[in-house]
């Protein structure tokens, strides 16, 4: 029998700390995006079988283990649970993304370098879409810091963009003025 | 220059794809050979302002109709093309 061995995206790479900077990888949870048919009603039962409903646009739900994030138009991704039959499009995406969460003072810092978006607007909770560098993300907002979802297959050039900037904040925040 | 997308907000640039102008909304019905010839080809190119078609492909993946001054790069308005095409 073959022992398959149950490797993270970022396996190896993380964590690191830089200055007052820590990237740190997410463990690997069951992740299914819902992407409801037109019209059909989908919340109610959603959250009868999982403890939550979809959540409004740019924003994400956590019940105990179990999240829902809004990801795009009419899409949303349910993290730590297992829909039930809806009238929605439903794709299993575990294993498919690398999770990493920013987190530290300089942390708005390095993120304002990599992104585009406007960080200070968001708060506890909020989701964006966008770029980190020229890979598209999947930004949440978090009391330590920024959580930053990529594909897997981006998880080395993701952690090598960050530690970049990471080091790059640090070295000029030691400079005298 | 920033779109400020109906679903996401005030977005860079970057975030978007550029398709052309929106008369691709108005699809003329089969069989009329010149209507179609006009659709695919015919088009203005004013040196003012322009409607455009735009996705929001690193945001919502939405698309949408901007109305821009291509003189003064000015958006003038955003609209979600599922409203603008009901």
């Amino acid at each position: 029998m073959i022992d398959l061995i149950a490797k993270s995206a970022a396996e190896g790479l993380l964590p690191v700390t830089i200055g007052t900077m820590t990237l740190t990888e997410l463990p690997l949870r069951e992740m299914h995006s819902i992407a409801p048919f037109k019209g059909a009603e989908v919340s109610a039962a959603l959250k009868k079988a999982t403890g939550v409903g979809l959540p409004d646009t740019g924003r994400a739900i956590a019940k105990v283990d179990v999240e829902i994030l809004w990801t795009a138009r009419g899409q949303y991704v349910l993290i730590g649970a297992t829909p039930p039959k809806l009238p929605a499009a439903i794709t299993d995406q575990s294993d498919a993304w690398c999770s990493v969460v920013l987190s530290g003072e300089g942390a708005p810092q390095v993120m304002a370098r990599v992104c585009p978006l406007d960080l200070g607007r968001m708060g506890e909770g909020d989701v964006a879409r966008s770029f980190v560098g020229h890979m598209t993300a999947i930004i949440i907002k978090r009391a330590e810091g920024f959580e930053i979802m990529v594909f897997r297959a981006f998880a080395k050039t993701l952690v090598h963009e960050l530690r970049e900037v990471m080091v790059s904040v640090t070295a000029q925040a030691t400079l005298p003025d | 220059m920033r779109i400020n997308c109906p679903i996401c907000g005030d977005r860079d640039r970057r975030e978007f794809y550029y398709l052309g102008a929106s008369d691709y909304l108005n699809r003329p019905a089969e069989g009329d050979l010149d209507a179609i010839h006009k659709y695919l080809h015919i088009r203005e190119n004013p040196a003012g302002v322009t409607k455009d078609l735009w996705h929001h492909e690193a945001g919502c993946s939405s698309w949408l109709v901007v109305e821009r001054n291509v003189t003064t790069h000015e958006i003038l308005g955003v609209e979600l093309a599922s409203e603008v095409a009901k």
